[in-house]
């Protein structure tokens, strides 16, 4: 006849949402998303008291360390995956993650330069006259 | 036969990219609910970026007062921590037992999520006590504002959360595990791990990135 093929969309599955899975695997992702969880946060509070490592990475390692384990809570907690069936829920977690980047990140860069983009307080005041 | 084939499926397929799609129509009450509640929950996050990018700004304004490393007790905020990390573990096992229908089960877990989201509150309404009766109030420093803010939003959140809890408890014993009950218990299970996610946020950047430098 011709080259169509048909294809059956299925639905997508609503987030917070597993795919099929048996009660024991289902247990199984939550004690393994609680175990990396448990490691990542033993990891942070050491990172913060210790004299180890280099001082100046430990803010770095800190934000990565928290970046890793809200990773973990979204694939093991909320079961966010990549599969085709999540993708408007992916969707709007990136778009939610932008407008969060553009407000921390726009505000900390327009604060930290806002002093040396003043003129100084003396050139001030005789204008305010 | 090929003509009528592709005019027939024109309004399917306007590009003739040879794809038919057969619409499955409408998706189901489920599925429509818990994403409308992760967008709420996405705009929630995004409320709470705003309050970190006010502590962030305002983290060294301390008016003579008090700084972070000075206030901070990095021992309640481990227990905290993993208050919060076990009460969305036994939060799963809940919403896993009202999957499959185990009042037991269910009981139990939201039981223990309840008792474990209790010790957080008693723990962080102990410390802002201490820091009010110490003079540290909200009032005293632009830091202090910041910090009351952010962190008691949260708190505020995780008490609504303990309200929400045991409203689920009693729509379970009182009318079963019906539909629109067990689409309830997603929504609550979804912000429950939400919460958890902001907390790993603030326990990194006010508390260990705050004692630390």
């Amino acid at each position: 006849m011709s080259d169509q093929t048909h294809t059956h969309v299925e639905h997508d599955i609503a987030p917070g949402d597993e795919e099929q899975h048996s009660v024991g695997e289902r247990i199984l992702g939550y004690v393994v998303g609680l175990g990396l969880a448990l490691l990542l946060t033993a990891t942070s509070f050491f990172i913060a008291g210790t004299d180890l490592v280099w001082q100046p990475s430990i803010p770095v390692a800190l934000i990565v360390l928290a970046i890793a384990q809200m990773g973990v809570h979204l694939v093991f907690f909320l079961h966010i995956t990549t599969g085709p069936d999540n993708t408007n829920n992916v969707l709007a977690l990136a778009f939610g993650l932008l407008v969060v980047f553009l407000v921390v990140g726009g505000t900390v860069w327009i604060m930290a330069h806002l002093n040396q983009n003043m003129p100084p307080m003396d050139q001030i005041m005789p204008m305010r006259r | 036969m090929a003509m009528t084939a592709t005019a027939g499926h024109a309004h399917a397929d306007p590009h003739h990219i040879g794809v038919v799609i057969e619409h499955p129509g409408p998706a189901p009450k489920r599925i429509v609910t818990a994403y409308g509640f992760w967008v709420f929950l996405l705009s929630d996050i995004v409320m709470f970026s705003c309050f970190f990018a006010a502590y962030a700004v305002l983290v060294d304004q301390t008016a003579g007062g008090p700084k972070g490393a000075e206030i901070f007790e990095q021992r309640n905020v481990a227990i905290e921590t993993v208050c919060l990390l076990l009460s969305s573990f036994t939060c799963g096992m809940a919403s896993i037992a009202a999957d499959v229908r185990n009042r037991f089960w269910f009981y139990l877990g939201m039981t223990v999520t309840c008792v474990l989201g209790l010790i957080f509150l008693a723990i962080e309404f102990k410390e802002f006590a201490d820091l009010i009766a110490r003079g540290y109030g909200p009032s005293r420093s632009a830091f202090l504002t910041a910090f009351f803010s952010l962190v008691g939003c949260h708190g505020l959140h995780v008490s609504a959360g303990v309200l929400w809890l045991l409203t689920m408890m009693a729509q379970v014993f009182a009318k079963g595990f019906r539909a629109d009950v067990l689409r309830r218990m997603m929504c609550f299970a979804l912000f429950w791990h939400a919460l958890d996610i902001i907390w790993v946020g603030v326990f990194s950047v006010v508390y260990l990135l705050g004692s630390g430098v």
